[in-house]
């Protein structure tokens, strides 16, 4: 099958092609032999390194065009090229003068014991490596096309001058998933795998790199060719299909529009995602802001958090539901400890209604944000009535706080999870809700009496249980004829299995895993 | 030199100050006659807020504290315009007020 190889996937898509090494050096270069010389040879290097930069910013944009903008800034600090010009003066060649500046530079960054820093040697040493080929008088570097291009690392703007238009990869020795170039390929769609550490991978004629599995196959034989035809030859008939569906509004076969949302859990998350292809965010999961270990976020980092979800949303629904936590996801000092069933436990509203100072916080931050877009507020795991009055009186609370403090605010209509039988059984006593969103993973498990996370009951945790089905075309009815907005936002919107259900049960707005945009939206089209 | 005027404000940025947003402060500050600069701590040490190179070679921190001085004859304004651009996430989170 050829050399299998395991590394880190950097950026998802499978590609086979011939490789291409990354090579970083320079031409040897004559010095000119006095100070001088070498002080204009290094300035010249540095307008025309800028030059080239700042042509290529304008072929590029977004992401692409900080990368390239924030190196030229680099570049154009005289802070950068001093420490080079006295060790000129010194002395020294100009080349050798701006590498031992430069590596100072890039071993500051490597020591860093944060990921984000310590990426930032690599633009560096692409800076480096552009500035010394203008000093050798070299042309750019010619981009290969379609090729895989295999290094120890590979500089952000030999990704920028590479035309990716006829395909490509990108498998490293070193180099990192959070780095300028991973980001540049996932947006580009460009199938990256790092961190694979094996030299053999130097000497191969041909790849193939699987990114999402973190797979590179060195010198295929044929089994593996054929293994990756047919993988690629599947794969991109399936997304050929659902391409032709993800901008457009979804529409079952009789014309009916359903809303597709998206369900979301971090911020980063949106940078990949299209937003023209949903109809807005259905679940936003504040539980990322909450992590174990760390200091509760303060009102301002929320504030900030859910204004980037609806800043993204460009004025789409986006609802965001409140803290989810309890003895299964665990956060130090705010959850139980030692419950003995924890899913029936001290968990959602339930835990926030008992920690009222963390509620009121992410109230009072959700009231703020909400004047920047259409948020709507989500209170999970709602059993009884008074759950919804009591944060209701704690968000009216909030609200009227802010007003006598002159900060601006919007009440947000507050709406509830129905995951627990108690309210799919019974929605008539929940009118106080601005919304019902069904929590089908949790709901499931509840009226199936079948732990999620327990593989020897897996089989009866089924969404498909005819009883899951008649509790949620009850609730959509309920919806229905007295006009509360019914929508659903667990796993199940996201398998197309379960979609006649789902349209049989008159659902008419789903939220689903972003990536499965576009199949569900191919998917209710046959409905 | 005249006085220095300060203030201070709390990183935000999911990955703290790192480059795009580092290129958006040297670049403020460089609109401004006065020298600023920012540190770690109220005791410095203080490094040329208009200096990319330095600015990034601090590594500050999401939720760690900038602080800012500045001095010269528009300091009040330049320590403002910093300080405002690090308080609103470096006009990351969204537009408008």
């Amino acid at each position: 099958m050829g050399l299998e190889l395991k590394g880190i996937g950097a950026s998802d898509g499978l590609y086979m092609g011939p490789v291409r090494l990354l090579s970083t050096a320079a031409r040897k270069r004559v010095a000119s032999g006095d100070a001088h010389g070498e002080r204009e040879a290094l300035k010249d290097a540095l307008t025309l390194a800028v030059a080239e930069l700042v042509e290529l910013m304008g072929r590029v944009e977004g992401e692409a065009q900080d990368i390239l903008g924030f190196q030229v800034a680099m570049l154009e600090d005289d802070a950068l090229s001093a420490p080079a010009l006295m060790a000129i003066d010194a002395g020294t060649t100009a080349d050798e003068a701006w590498t031992n500046a430069l590596d100072g530079e890039i071993a500051g960054y490597e020591a860093s014991d944060d990921d984000y820093f310590r990426a930032r040697a690599a633009d560096l040493k692409d800076m480096r490596d552009r500035v010394l080929r203008h000093l050798s008088g070299e042309a750019s570097i010619s981009a290969p096309e379609g090729a895989v291009l295999v290094g120890e690392e590979i500089a952000p703007t030999t990704f920028l001058e590479t035309d990716w238009s006829n395909g490509g990869a990108i498998a490293l020795l070193s180099g990192s998933a959070t780095s300028h170039v991973a980001m540049l390929a996932r947006a580009r769609g460009v199938p990256m795998v790092v961190g694979l550490g094996d030299e053999t991978l130097l000497r191969a004629e041909v790849l193939i790199v699987d990114g999402a599995r973190g797979l590179v196959t060195a010198d295929p034989d044929d089994q593996a060719h054929a293994g990756f035809e047919s993988a690629s030859a599947s794969q991109k008939a399936a997304r050929d299909i659902e391409e032709r569906f993800r901008f457009a509004p979804a529409l079952r076969k009789n014309g009916t529009r359903i809303e597709v949302l998206i369900n979301v859990a971090s911020v980063e998350e949106l940078d990949h995602i299209d937003v023209r292809s949903c109809d807005g965010i259905g679940l936003m999961r504040s539980e990322f802001l909450f992590r174990d270990g760390a200091p509760l976020p303060d009102e301002e980092q929320q504030y900030h958090a859910y204004r980037r979800f609806l800043a993204w949303a460009e004025g789409r629904p986006v609802t965001i539901r409140t803290l989810d936590i309890g003895g299964d996801k665990p956060i130090r000092g705010l959850t139980p400890e030692g419950e003995s069933n924890p899913f029936l436990g001290l968990r959602g509203v339930r835990l926030t209604l008992a920690h009222e100072d963390v509620f009121r916080t992410q109230l009072r931050a959700l009231a703020r944000a909400a004047v920047h877009g259409n948020l709507k507020v989500m209170i999970p795991m709602v059993t009884v009535s008074g759950e919804i009055t009591r944060s209701a009186a704690l968000l009216d609370q909030c609200v009227a706080d802010l007003a006598r403090d002159g900060i601006p605010h919007a009440r947000p209509p507050l709406g509830i999870m129905v995951e627990v039988p108690a309210v799919a059984v019974a929605p008539d006593l929940f009118n106080d809700a601005a919304f019902f969103s069904i929590g089908s993973n949790d709901l499931t498990q509840y009226v199936t009496a079948s732990s999620r996370d327990d593989g020897r009951v897996a089989t009866l945790n089924d969404a498909g249980h005819p009883a899951v089905a008649r509790l949620i075309t009850a609730v959509a009815r309920y919806g229905r004829d007295t006009g509360i907005p019914v929508s659903l936002c667990g796993d199940m919107a996201s398998e197309t299995r379960h979609l006649k259900t789902l349209m049989d049960a008159g659902l008419t707005a789903l939220s689903v895993a972003p990536s499965r945009v576009a199949r569900i939206k191919a998917a209710l089209a046959e409905l | 030199m005249s006085e220095w005027i300060s203030g201070s404000a709390v990183i935000t940025h999911d990955v703290g100050l790192h480059a795009r947003p580092s290129v958006k402060l040297t670049k403020v500050a460089k609109g401004f006659a006065s020298a600023i600069e920012i540190g770690g701590s109220e005791a410095g040490p203080w490094i040329d807020a208009k200096s990319i190179v330095k600015v990034m070679a601090m590594k500050a921190k999401q939720h760690s504290t900038l602080f800012v001085r500045a001095a010269g004859v528009d300091a009040a304004a330049a320590v403002e315009a910093v300080v405002g651009l690090v308080t609103r996430d470096f006009d990351e989170a969204g537009h408008g007020a």
